[in-house]
């Protein structure tokens, strides 16, 4: 009686997943195909099937002195993973701060936090490139990740998280048991926010990886440019080297380690992680 | 009882101080300043011709009456509904394929598979993205070709010389680039859920739906809300898909000019003044439909977590 | 051993770089000291800011004072033993521009091996630096008149300020022809020779009355709605703005009128220039009579696109190479270019004039530069050279020599009219008038958008001027 309509649920699920996957990966796949294919065969449009030119773009793109993957894919990899950590973790502890504790100044803080989240930061953008500049920050990586610890989005997660997820019972328990507050914060509560660390790291991870404008303004030397400002430096190369195999074989390259390190972390989201601490 | 709390909480107190401070240190050092700036200057006429800096020279609220003189309604129009497009079937599609992945009743082979991929379009850069949609959706470009090989078109359509087809595109490049993200979110949410709950639905003999709507739905309230939440400052944000898609142009007719492309029109000659007063104003608009939507969502949860949450886990 | 040949080898071409520099110093105010010694007073770092490593390529390859390239191209190292230090910012976003201007703005204050020496621009934006004290005059820098003298005019047009005052130098120069299929003039016009087809195409009534013939026959004229404004954008009577007020000149409207009419009755392809159906279009599939190219574009771009296999022989047989040839078409124009500026406030005034000397003066130099990189160097002399030399033909345009057609073309281009505006006029009354062209919007509309984008990118601006 019970079996039949899970089935005709099971049925609708797989065909909206497999659409879906359909839809995520294809992307992947033009981009490689794409990365296979010479300048001017892109230029003149689309194909399914992948071109010759795979070998030679990736020569292309090795060779060019200009454009250092290698220490490319060593800044970005710094970068994200030091914004993706230093977010998580500050926030974690900002979010931790304001949900455990009651003090004087705890609405104030909540509500300023929250009206800087919707602050739009465009226009901020120069501001912010001056005082680095003042800070002797400017072409250093620092700039590009020490703002994280300050990541309005990430707290309110956490927040929204903890309210969700973590019994104050929990903390008030560990106190009884003489556990310091940092001790409670780093080896009970962390331990519980695993799996909401390792979603917020890897989005903060990705949007850092993938970030054009701030590092752009504030990186100018060849040797601590990041991916994406490579990218767009083929993009501008002039008409005799302009080469879209090229760029394509570069944004390629770029995604391969950013995938495996969302592989990697998604394990804690895939494998749905046991919440230790929740089982009463 | 409550007496003793208090004096629990007061010798607390400062720990809480503790745990906040490297947030607003860091936020002092780096942010505090050029936001100020922001709002400062959007009471100054403050521009460059060429290298030449004009001001800043206080003009009061001149910018702002610019800008009630401008298309800035049209332009916020422009965004909500883009935003709408995108993310109307992407809340929908994230809480089905949540409520799906965390059902240990839905067997689905490959269920680790699904959750990893629907994520991978966000790991493509905007601009790349939009190079692959400008291709795919190009006059020549497979999608028509396709189309009319299947006698549904005669000649292509122009996706980009329309308005609809190019706010489709943007609403189906943010859905793309954004249900992944939203699903992971719901799910973590979901995770977090007393498994013990759902095992005493399913032995009161729950059907999914009534699993859903009764224990799922309200426990992950708190993260839904914060997704409505981020997701509309992101939306009124909006920016580098139509940025990218139309080069910068908001075409056609400027139907697809976001607030934030229009304030970045201003900053092509880094006009402090009139940029500053867009964002002052889209802050306003923005802080009052949070704060609105986070206290209604959130009305009897807010900032008294402890009670609220014994009284949901005793449900 | 090899190591002493190196070091006797780089003394040699350091006492050469010594009388290099030692003939620039004259003239200058900065440029006052005199002699080798002075020359190594002089910063011990020369910064050069460009968008791409095109100038750097040049500079590496051409320029005689190059000791060593860093494995990175990061730096080169001069005989003297200055550094050249290379910052490549992308143009993307205008990052370029960004950084450039913030630098520029605090160039004053800057440690003097930090300060910029040299920077590249584009014609678009290049009166935002030239009419600006941020750039330096380069014949107080020690360039004369008698080293200028060989330049096209008017790759000296664009970089003269409002003054008259030359402020920067190029060692291109861009002009631009109308490049036709062959087979198709001859379907159309009964004939491939380009005197023949210049002369059926020699001004804009001839062009439009020719398009009506192509599109009888089967084809399209132009491809897109783009391909023709910078012919019309180069010619125009008057510069965009002049004070506060933007004019558009009637030139401009007739660019309108032509794309709008070839777009209904269907004389275009609707595409843009870049767009994947415009660069198919000038492949062995495309239907277009021709396209508006300049130097580069001809030589490399069209050629790659008309190619079947891109990596197969460039030769008759694969795709359509061969069937090209080249024409003035109506109006004269250019596209593209570079033009190196000396930035105010240098530590190294005689190196930086050596350096525009010996890259765009040197007529042996620019003659070298052409032959190994198809470059069209900016020397009348050399080019003309070349242009009357019977031997030179392109196989790609069915063995006629282009470079000919170029020395003409090149000497007919005007560009006095320019502002500091250019950049955003001419990009933006592109894209306001694509949805006029698409029936997106009626002409007013499009008039408008085009108004509400100006001023808002130009604060400065009152006024937008439409002609009649």
């Amino acid at each position: 009686m019970e079996k039949k309509p899970s089935h005709v649920r099971t049925v609708i699920a797989y065909i909206v997943l497999i659409i879906l996957t359909f839809l995520c990966l294809f992307f992947f796949y033009i981009l490689i195909i794409n990365a296979s294919r010479h300048h001017s065969e892109i230029q003149k449009g689309f194909s399914f099937l992948p071109g010759t030119a795979f070998v030679r773009n990736l020569k292309n793109v090795l060779k060019d002195a200009n454009i250092p993957v290698v220490s490319g894919i060593k800044n970005s990899l710094i970068v994200s993973s030091l914004s993706a950590a230093i977010a998580t973790y500050f926030s974690a502890l900002t979010a931790y701060g304001l949900y455990a504790y009651n003090f004087k100044l705890k609405k104030p803080a909540f509500i300023f936090i929250m009206l800087i989240l919707v602050m739009p930061t465009q226009v901020s953008a120069l501001g912010f490139i001056n005082l680095i500049t003042k800070m002797k920050m400017l072409n250093t990586l620092y700039p590009l990740f020490l703002p994280s610890i300050a990541a309005p989005a990430v707290f309110y997660f956490m927040y929204s998280y903890m309210q969700s997820s973590l019994p104050i019972e929990l903390v008030e328990a560990a106190r009884i048991d003489g556990c310091g507050e940092f001790r409670t914060f780093n080896r009970i509560v962390l331990p519980i926010m695993k799996p909401a660390m390792a979603v917020q790291a890897i989005f903060a991870f990705v949007s850092s990886w993938n970030n054009f404008f701030i590092p752009a303004l504030v990186i100018s030397d060849n040797s601590k440019k990041t991916l994406p400002i490579l990218i767009a430096s083929l993009r501008s190369a002039d008409f005799l080297k302009f080469d879209m195999g090229k760029v394509y074989m570069l944004i390629t390259i770029a995604i391969v380690p950013i995938i495996i390190v969302y592989i990697a972390l998604s394990k804690y989201i895939v494998a749905g992680v046991a919440l230790g601490g929740v089982k009463e | 009882m409550d007496k003793g709390k208090k004096i629990k909480d007061v010798s607390y107190a400062k720990y809480g101080y503790f745990f906040i401070a490297p947030f607003f240190i860091a936020f002092l050092i780096f942010q505090l300043i050029p936001l100020g700036q922001t709002i400062y200057y959007s009471f100054f006429e403050y521009y460059r011709s060429g290298l030449k800096i004009i001001g800043p020279n206080p003009v009061g609220f001149a910018n702002y009456q610019a800008l009630v003189e401008s298309g800035f309604l049209k332009y916020a129009g422009n965004t909500i509904i883009m935003w709408l497009i995108g993310f109307v079937p992407q809340i929908i599609v994230s809480l089905i394929l949540a409520a799906w992945f965390t059902d240990v009743r839905l067997r689905i082979k490959g269920k680790q598979f699904f959750k990893v991929v629907i994520y991978m379009p966000n790991l493509i850069m905007a601009s790349a993205f939009a190079m692959l949609f400008f291709a795919l959706f190009s006059d020549n470009g497979p999608v028509n070709s396709t189309l009319i090989s299947l006698g549904i078109l005669h000649q292509p359509f122009r996706f980009l010389s329309t308005v609809w087809g190019t706010r489709g595109l943007v609403g189906l490049m943010n859905f793309l680039m954004w249900f992944g993200n939203t699903t992971i979110l719901l799910m973590a949410a979901v995770m977090g859920i007393n498994p013990a709950l759902f095992e005493a639905a399913e032995l009161d003999g729950c059907s999914p739906r009534q699993t859903f709507f009764k224990i799922t739905l309200p426990m992950i309230r708190p993260i839904l809300v914060y997704v409505l939440i981020t997701s509309m400052i992101g939306g009124l944000q909006m920016f580098d898909v139509p940025q990218i898609l139309t080069n910068a142009q908001g075409s056609p007719n400027r139907s697809t000019m976001t607030l934030i492309m229009f304030l970045n029109n201003h900053l092509y000659s880094k006009n402090y003044g009139m940029a500053g007063a867009v964002s002052v104003i889209l802050f306003i608009v923005c802080a009052i439909l949070c704060l609105l939507v986070y206290f209604t969502l959130n009305a009897d949860d807010g900032m008294s977590h402890g009670k609220k949450k014994k009284k949901a886990r005793r449900a | 051993m090899k190591k002493t040949l190196k070091a006797l080898l780089s003394l040699a071409l350091m006492v050469a770089m010594v009388f290099a520099l030692a003939a620039c110093g004259g003239g200058g105010e900065e440029g006052g000291e005199e002699g080798g010694e002075e020359a190594a007073a002089e910063g011990q770092v020369l910064n050069i800011w460009c968008w791409n490593d095109e100038f750097q390529s040049r500079f590496n390859k051409y320029y005689p004072g190059v000791a060593e390239v860093a494995e990175d191209k990061s730096t080169t190292t001069l005989t003297d033993g200055t550094i050249v230090k290379w910052t490549i910012n992308p143009n993307q976003g205008s990052n370029y521009q960004d950084k450039l201007d913030e630098a520029l703005l605090k160039q004053a204050d800057a440690a003097p091996d930090e300060k910029i020496d040299i920077f590249l621009i584009e014609a678009d934006y290049a009166l935002k630096y030239v009419d600006s004290e941020y750039t330096e005059d380069v014949k107080a820098l020690g360039l004369t008149d008698a080293d200028l003298a060989d330049q096209y005019q008017y790759t000296k047009d664009i970089v003269t300020d409002s003054n008259g005052v030359l402020k920067g130098t190029s060692w291109q120069a861009t002009p631009g022809l109308f490049a036709y299929r062959r087979s198709i003039a001859k379907d159309v016009l009964g004939t491939d020779d380009p005197d023949e087809v210049q002369a059926a195409l020699s001004d804009w009534d001839k062009f439009n009355a020719v398009a009506e013939q192509a599109h009888a026959k089967g084809y399209k004229m132009l491809s897109g709605y783009d391909d023709s404004y910078r012919t019309f954008s180069n010619n125009v009577s008057a510069p965009w703005v002049t004070g506060t007020e933007v004019t558009v000149d009637p030139n401009i409207m007739k660019w309108v009128e032509q794309t709008k009419e070839f777009t209904d009755k269907e004389y275009n392809n609707k595409t843009s220039l870049w767009a994947p159906e415009w660069a198919a279009d000038q492949g062995p599939e495309g239907k277009v009579f021709g396209f508006f190219y300049s130097t580069w574009g001809i030589n490399f771009t069209l050629l790659g696109n008309s190619l079947a296999d891109p990596e197969g022989p460039q030769e008759v047989g694969n795709g359509i190479f061969g069937d090209y040839a080249v024409c003035y078409g109506p109006q004269s124009f250019f596209w593209g270019g570079t033009w190196i500026c000396a930035a105010t406030g240098t530590d190294n005034p005689t190196l930086v004039c050596d350096i525009m000397r010996q890259l765009t003066c040197n007529p042996e130099i620019m003659k070298e530069i052409t032959l190994n990189e198809q470059d069209y160097t900016n020397t009348v002399s050399a080019m003309t050279e070349i242009g009357a030399d019977p031997e030179f033909k392109s196989d790609f345009l069915g063995g006629q020599n282009h470079i000919a057609l170029f020395v003409e073309a090149a000497q007919k281009i005007d560009m006095s009219n320019i502002s500091p505006y250019d950049q955003g006029c001419n990009e933006n009354i592109q894209a306001a008038f694509k949805d006029y062209f698409d029936g997106q919007v009626d002409m007013d509309t499009a008039k408008a958008n085009f108004e509400t984008k100006i001023k808002e990118i130009y604060p400065e601006i009152t006024a937008v001027n439409w002609p009649e």
